[in-house]
């Protein structure tokens, strides 16, 4: 008759924290990905160029 | 206080100090990229934003001390960039809800998976400086006195600006609180509800 839980409180509140973690670490893969998506882009040619020109200029004397 | 002889410190920069530290800086530019579209979120003024940041971390060559971490280095370049443009161009209007979400939805890629786009939605509601800290941690990789450095704040603020993101960034996704073309989100949540579970089963 009784409904018998096998899981205790702690079990239970403890599943429910692997659970929260787990969601926050796939939030995190998400985040990652959306972040990595940038890095894995190819760098336009200017900075190259930009920073060729700002190098230039550094060693200019004066 | 030092004397001068036995110095560790040198006083000349050599060509091949410069060169090292271009070559370094050369491997940083693609993350001074993405941290500088998470910033603004348009990639055109990302890419302005990434290019300053690179000429003055060139610029500023001689105060970096070799050893220590230049990625923080040269993103707290970029962060305080960002913010002294914003101070100039927004001086009058603080970037409100909208802009930020008109920027920050911003995508480059047209095949990017709608998940991200989403996520950029989310993000792009969280107060600036939880949404830096949590992408400093999140995705940059690094550790919270990192992030305090490149942020100007205590180390238990950084902790608790990701925390509180983490925290509300799941309440979104959760919510659904943001729109898509007119139609609740919600395939974000579904997205990371499926990543966790396959984390679940990675275990």
């Amino acid at each position: 008759m009784i409904d018998h839980r096998p899981r205790t409180e702690h079990q239970q509140a403890t599943a429910a924290f692997d659970e929260g973690h787990l969601r926050q670490q796939a939030i995190g893969v998400r985040l990652r990905q959306m972040f990595d998506a940038v890095v894995n882009e190819e760098v336009p040619d200017e900075f190259l160029e930009i920073l060729r020109r700002a190098d230039q200029r550094g060693s200019e004397p004066g | 206080m030092s004397p001068d002889a036995g110095t560790p410190t040198r006083l000349v920069r050599t060509n091949e100090d410069d060169d090292a530290f271009r070559s370094a800086l050369i491997k940083l530019i693609p993350h001074m990229r993405a941290f500088a579209r998470s910033l603004c979120g348009d990639a055109t003024i990302a890419d302005d934003l990434a290019q300053d940041a690179m000429v003055k971390a060139w610029g500023a060559r001689a105060s970096f001390q070799p050893g220590t971490n230049m990625k923080a280095w040269s993103f707290m370049i970029l962060r305080n960039q960002f913010y002294s443009d914003k101070r100039r161009s927004w001086r009058e209007t603080q970037l409100d809800q909208e802009a930020a979400e008109r920027t920050l939805v911003a995508v480059d890629d047209p095949a990017a998976p709608l998940a991200l786009d989403e996520m950029r939605m989310a993000l792009a509601m969280l107060p600036a400086e939880q949404r830096e800290a949590l992408i400093l941690v999140g995705a940059g990789g690094f550790a919270y006195d990192e992030v305090a450095a490149i942020c100007g704040c205590a180390v238990g603020t950084a902790k608790s600006r990701v925390s509180r993101a983490r925290r509300a960034l799941h309440e979104i996704l959760l919510s659904g609180a943001y729109e898509r073309d007119g139609r609740p989100a919600s395939d974000a949540m579904a997205a990371i509800l499926s990543e966790a579970e396959r984390l679940k089963h990675a275990l």
